[in-house]
């Protein structure tokens, strides 16, 4: 793992050292054991801040719409594939965006370790190349990190990034994709699933981290704060609105969500909105046979129109 | 007095004879202060809810009052909660929060009857902190683990009994719904050696930090230290000391009710005029009001700061966007005068 993070260092450093790039967006140490935090490093010798592991969680996509100046940044297999969806969109300016492209194992689900530590809290971490080394007060514990993998992560079939100018490290072998987890949703009775969603989004405080971690997610005013009209209800306590809120972003990112799990990572209230997502995911991939941001030459599902494509969701076929 | 922690959910059941009961409850892996139904739903080994218990005085969306228009005319019914409530198991942090929060409810402006008519009728009792976390900095902001600013009763966990202090006539009152019996010499001793063994690790450094914030409001410091933020509200919702509010009308026809919900000074609507002028139109705004008012004008208003040092708001920033290192940064910067 030390290897990709010298990597990624020299890699920014000579950017910013031969002015290529202004900035470049990659992950620092962040303050608490198990965390990293996006950084945006500008003279050459802050480059041995940026930093590689199992918590570079966040989809660094997001901090590049719209920007005027020259980016390099330190992406995922899943953070190249919104890039190259925001690029579709023209939201980033490719000639302006250094790619340095990280073969990427999967990041670990902090809900899972702490759930590992029975709550308790965790004061030191160490991560090597496949293990955690937790420590609290009165505890000390090592954990695969295959085991504690972001569900995103473990599912993933793009590790490696589908773009880049440079990529620091070998490729990573990718796996087939397995919907078995939605499948089993699916199977589920509309009542059951409608309880389940409904037990899921009672937990909801409309903070909007699900919105705002998601490189997508973009419009100028979303929905959900218009108030003439109000499309929907503000209140956090009415369990429909706020499954109207989801289903509305879910759908909004149908064919343009890649599955990178940034919105689930980012809940405070540690909802299962992949559920949702990735059923999407499957629909787009099933019903019309859209991958987001994996091919440039793709059209984007949303922008698309052919006459006999499915429709179960309109009329009964 | 002392209660045993085996007699706490037999207290909390008597209690809810008399009173609506909060308590901590378990919900997925992490706590919630949430109404209970029997005194064994509450836990007592958590070291502090996901979400303050601000909630319960102030609650996240709120019904104000409702109305009806008929050919009579229109009829308004007013909502005051004034079920008498106790939230039991607060943490001392959260207990000061609200003294905070009394400061915007009820002040030579403005008198908020929704508020303080909770606010009367709740007792708050506590449990001090044995163990703080790693993000606690309450020591920083004139708080402490066994502070007792606010609380009715305090518990001092010494192992499989609590030795509570009786701080007001109110915490008395819940006490005689208890199986309490004296305090010995050992238990006392055992409280005062407990308060002393918790230790705050965390810091922040408040020195000289309001003068900087008095003049800095255009330091080119807002740029760098609100970048990674997301401008999501995890922080403000989970901040026991944010208050900010927005009143909305529900309504269908001319039957609805007048809501007031939390609002948040990291979206992009908040205070927007009606002109469609944003005073604060970009993340750097946003996030620079958050701690002007945290740090800046709530201590010009009230003379206090409005941060209890709970730490929530790092636990919870999806970014890892942490208060301590943004405090640490304004105090480090070169203070700039406005031009």
């Amino acid at each position: 793992m030390s290897g990709i993070e010298n990597a990624v260092q020299d890699a920014a450093k000579k950017l910013l050292a031969e002015n290529k790039v202004d900035v470049v967006i990659g992950f620092a140490q962040g303050s608490q054991p198990l965390r990293s935090t996006p950084a945006f490093i500008r003279k050459p010798e802050e480059a041995e801040k940026l930093t590689w592991n199992c918590t570079c969680e966040n989809n660094l996509a997001n901090y590049l719409r719209k920007k005027e100046q020259k980016i390099g940044v330190v992406v995922k297999g899943c953070d190249s594939r919104s890039i190259l969806a925001l690029m579709k969109e023209n939201q980033i300016n490719r000639d302006n965006l250094y790619i340095i492209g990280v073969p990427c194992s999967g990041m670990i689900d902090r809900k899972q370790v702490a759930d590992l530590c029975e709550g308790k809290e965790i004061i030191a971490a160490e991560c090597t190349d496949d293990a955690l080394v937790l420590k609290g007060h009165d505890f000390e514990k090592t954990v695969n990190i295959v085991d504690v993998l972001h569900r995103s992560c473990a599912a993933c079939t793009h590790k490696n990034p589908v773009i880049y100018d440079e990529m620091v490290a070998e490729a990573v072998t990718e796996q087939k994709e397995d919907f078995a987890d939605i499948e089993a949703f699916e199977a589920k009775s509309t009542a059951e699933r409608r309880a389940y969603l409904s037990q899921e989004l009672s937990k909801c405080i409309r903070c909007y981290a699900c919105r705002n971690a998601c490189p997508m997610c973009y419009c100028e005013q979303c929905f959900v704060d218009c108030s003439t009209p109000e499309w929907v209800g503000k209140s956090a306590s009415d369990i429909q609105d706020n499954m109207l809120f989801q289903a509305v972003r879910v759908f909004h990112g149908a064919g343009r969500c890649t599955d990178c799990g940034a919105c689930e990572r980012a809940c405070p209230m540690g909802i299962d909105l992949r559920i949702l997502t990735r059923k999407l995911v499957k629909d787009a991939k099933e019903l019309f046979d859209a991958e987001a941001g994996v091919k440039m030459e793709d059209k984007p599902a949303l922008s698309t129109f052919e006459s006999d494509d499915p429709q179960p969701f309109l009329v009964k076929e | 007095m002392i209660i045993t922690k085996q007699d706490i959910p037999n207290f909390l059941d008597s209690l809810k004879n008399n009173y609506q009961v909060f308590a901590p409850v378990k919900q997925d892996n992490y706590t919630m202060f949430k109404a209970i139904t029997s005194g064994s739903d509450a836990i007592l080994d958590y070291s502090n809810s996901k979400i303050p218990p601000k909630g319960i005085l102030f609650p996240q969306t709120e019904e104000l009052f409702s109305y009806k228009v008929d050919k009579q005319g229109a009829h308004l019914e007013e909502k005051i909660d004034s079920e008498q409530k106790v939230i039991f198991g607060i943490r001392p942090c959260d207990a000061k929060s609200i003294a905070l929060l009394d400061n915007v409810f009820n002040n030579d402006k403005y008198e908020d009857p929704y508020y303080l008519t909770r606010r009367e009728n709740t007792v708050l009792v506590g449990i001090g902190c044995n163990q703080p976390q790693s993000t606690c900095f309450c020591t920083s902001v004139e708080g402490g683990p066994f502070d007792t600013t606010n609380l009715d009763l305090l518990l001092v966990d010494i192992g499989d009994k609590y030795v509570v202090e009786v701080l007001t006539d109110k915490g008395k009152k819940v006490l005689t719904s208890a199986a309490c019996s004296d305090a010995s010499e050992a238990d006392k001793q055992a409280a005062a050696k407990t308060k002393e063994s918790a230790t705050v690790v965390s810091k922040v450094n408040l020195d000289g930090l309001k003068q900087k914030l008095d003049s800095n409001f255009y330091d080119e410091i807002w740029d760098s230290i609100s970048e990674k933020c997301i401008g999501c509200a995890a922080c403000t919702y989970s901040c026991p000391t944010c208050h900010c509010f927005d009143i909305v009308d529900e309504a269908k026809d001319c039957d609805g009710c007048r809501v007031r919900n939390w609002d948040s000074c990291m979206f992009p609507e908040f205070t927007i005029h009606g002109s469609g002028h944003n005073p604060r139109p970009s993340g750097k705004e946003r996030f620079r009001n958050r701690v002007m008012h945290k740090f800046k004008y709530f201590i010009d208003v009230n003379n206090a700061t409005a941060c209890v040092g709970c730490g929530r708001c790092i636990q919870n920033c999806p970014v890892n966007l942490d208060i301590r290192e943004v405090l640490a940064d304004i105090q480090g910067s070169e203070a700039r005068s406005v031009s």
